[in-house]
């Protein structure tokens, strides 16, 4: 599959998918080029769940969709799907610096290799209920329960072309509940902004940096004074200090003891004042 | 003598009918694009969905998935994409149905109710009784069942049924057959018609209102553009369904032009077929007579 470079090869792309090829000898080029480095290919694990939700949309259509979800997801939170649509359409920029930050660090690499999933046929959940308390794996089963979540409701990447920025935006949206896990923080609204925050600072997400601005809005009087005397300090120094959160290899942490994790990954447990 | 008095009466009616376009020289013309959609499908067993190739055994299931996707928020969309003007369509539709007490009326394809209600209403019927609403796909009923109890027509029936196979109706039942925005989504549109020939009584109307081909060129690209560009765009902000709009739009592309629908209908058996275009071309009103 030819890998998307920017607006002009959309074009290209949806007239080729129509039967007719267009190319001038720069694109044909720099698509032999790119062809030989990377793994777009068949045997590139997220291959398959890209190519079945992909959608090619132009740069005008981009613009729309990213104007239309905002205004969408804050006139009715009730639509994550418009928060996705949101999220894929304004973040270009940031996803390319997201991948490169997971291609400095060691683990990161690993987990662009690797490419692991997140959802229930690939987490084995009851062994993770077997495992001791205050365990990672133990300590995220606990969450979802208590919140009454699944690891099953993320919805598929559909706008961003490039394979390899699509699967940064699926494992940002598939390890969520465990960032809310390693920082200690509910899934009620004073705990999803102070993720927001977190996830904004280290991703650069315009979607994040909204979220995180435009949810405090809603919070009542007392709840807000609780997230500026405590939540807000807190997710500020955390974000600044702790690792980037997609280069956390949860799936080899399972058993790793949460005392420890949290030391590794520098992030100071929550303590309300 | 039964079936010549019957076809007197008809011809005095749709002479004084002088809006529509006759089309009797088109009952012995092949039309190239039926033609052409019968031998390819004949020769390896698959049929389009939208611009895509897919098994005709397929189809149906890709369809039903598409309308139970889009069931719940499938008024709104037909507002946001046509600015409200599928109202205006439906309301002519119903006007030249011209239904009249005491009548059976089928519509096929009726799935969230919107011409069974308008019918329902132009005959001052308080209950909607005598009216079937038939469509394959049960959410779509669903949501029509809802609005019906919602706007007090508790007398109307509502069927499960493929287009194509009505079994479990019966020869000449039906004093009118419509088919709002549907039939362009059967697999086999001549079985469709075939059966609508099949339950109609001798002397009932065939009405279908369709998405058609527009005759001006320029304007045609502008509604190429309109619907390439931004249905699927609309249908992602309002209902969460890109690939469902875009193959709605795909499949007003397939579907057969006026006349080419109107010797497929004529084909069916039906006379007097004749076909009205609305807001140039984009919709036209497909009727015809069962002798």
């Amino acid at each position: 599959m030819l890998k998307l470079i920017n607006g002009r090869n959309w074009y290209a792309a949806c007239t080729f998918r129509r039967g007719i090829v267009i190319s001038s000898e720069k694109f044909c080029l720099k698509a032999e080029a790119s062809s030989e480095e990377d793994s777009s290919g068949a045997d590139n694990p997220y291959f398959a769940d890209f190519q079945k939700f992909h959608i090619e949309a132009s740069p005008a259509q981009k613009l729309v969709l990213s104007i239309g979800s905002a205004i969408t997801t804050l006139l009715n939170p009730g639509r994550p799907d418009a928060l996705g649509v949101f999220g894929e359409t304004s973040g270009h920029s940031a996803l390319q610096k997201m991948h490169e930050k997971m291609m400095a660090s060691s683990d990161g690499q690993l987990i662009l290799t690797d490419k692991p999933r997140i959802n229930s046929s690939t987490v084995d959940l009851n062994w993770l209920k077997k495992l001791p308390p205050n365990t990672l794996g133990r300590t995220y089963i606990k969450f979802l329960e208590e919140n009454n979540v699944t690891p099953d409701s993320r919805t598929p990447v559909q706008f961003v072309d490039d394979i390899e920025l699509a699967f940064v935006m699926q494992r940002y949206r598939e390890i969520h509940d465990l960032v809310h896990t390693v920082l200690g923080m509910p899934t009620n609204m004073l705990g999803e902004v102070a993720v927001k925050w977190v996830e904004g600072i280290q991703t650069g997400l315009p979607m994040c940096v909204s979220g995180a601005i435009f949810g405090p809005l809603r919070l009542k009087p007392k709840q807000r004074q609780r997230y500026l005397n405590s939540y807000l300090p807190w997710a500020l120094s955390t974000a600044a200090n702790a690792e980037f959160v997609l280069n956390i290899y949860f799936e080899k942490r399972w058993e790793q003891p949460m005392g420890e994790l949290l030391k590794e990954l520098k992030i100071e447990p929550f303590v309300e004042t | 003598m039964a079936s010549l008095i019957r076809r007197t009466l008809l011809l005095r009616t749709f002479c004084r009918a002088k809006r529509f376009t006759c089309h009797s020289q088109y009952v012995h013309q092949e039309s190239a694009g039926a033609e052409r959609m019968s031998n390819s499908s004949k020769e390896s067993n698959e049929t389009h969905f939208g611009f895509q190739t897919v098994k005709e055994s397929e189809k149906a299931d890709k369809v039903y998935e598409v309308f139970e996707e889009v069931a719940q928020s499938y008024d709104k969309m037909n507002d946001a994409m046509s600015f409200g003007i599928h109202r205006l369509w439906k309301d002519i539709f119903v006007d030249r149905l011209a239904p009249s007490k005491p009548c059976k009326i089928l519509d096929v394809a009726g799935g969230t109710g919107d011409i069974a209600f308008r019918i329902a209403k132009y005959l001052r019927n308080s209950d909607g009784g005598g009216i079937t609403v038939c469509d394959i796909n049960q959410a779509m009923l669903d949501v029509g069942r809802k609005r019906a109890s919602e706007l007090g027509f508790s007398g109307m029936e509502w069927l499960q049924g493929n287009a194509e196979c009505l079994s479990s109706i019966a020869d000449n039942t039906y004093d009118s057959y419509t088919i709002a925005f549907g039939i362009r989504n059967v697999t086999h549109i001549d079985k469709a018609l075939k059966e609508a020939y099949r339950v109609l009584k001798p002397g009932g109307q065939f009405m279908c209102l369709e998405f058609s081909q527009v005759q001006n060129e320029n304007l045609r690209w502008l509604y190429d553009q309109y619907s390439f560009q931004a249905i699927p765009v609309m249908g992602q902000l309002i209902a969460g369904q890109w690939k469902a709009y875009q193959y709605l739009v795909e499949s007003i592309r397939q579907f057969p032009n006026q006349e080419e629908f109107a010797g497929m209908i004529e084909r069916a058996g039906f006379a007097f077929v004749r076909h009205e275009n609305l807001t140039f071309g984009v919709v036209a009103i497909h009727c015809g007579h069962k002798l």
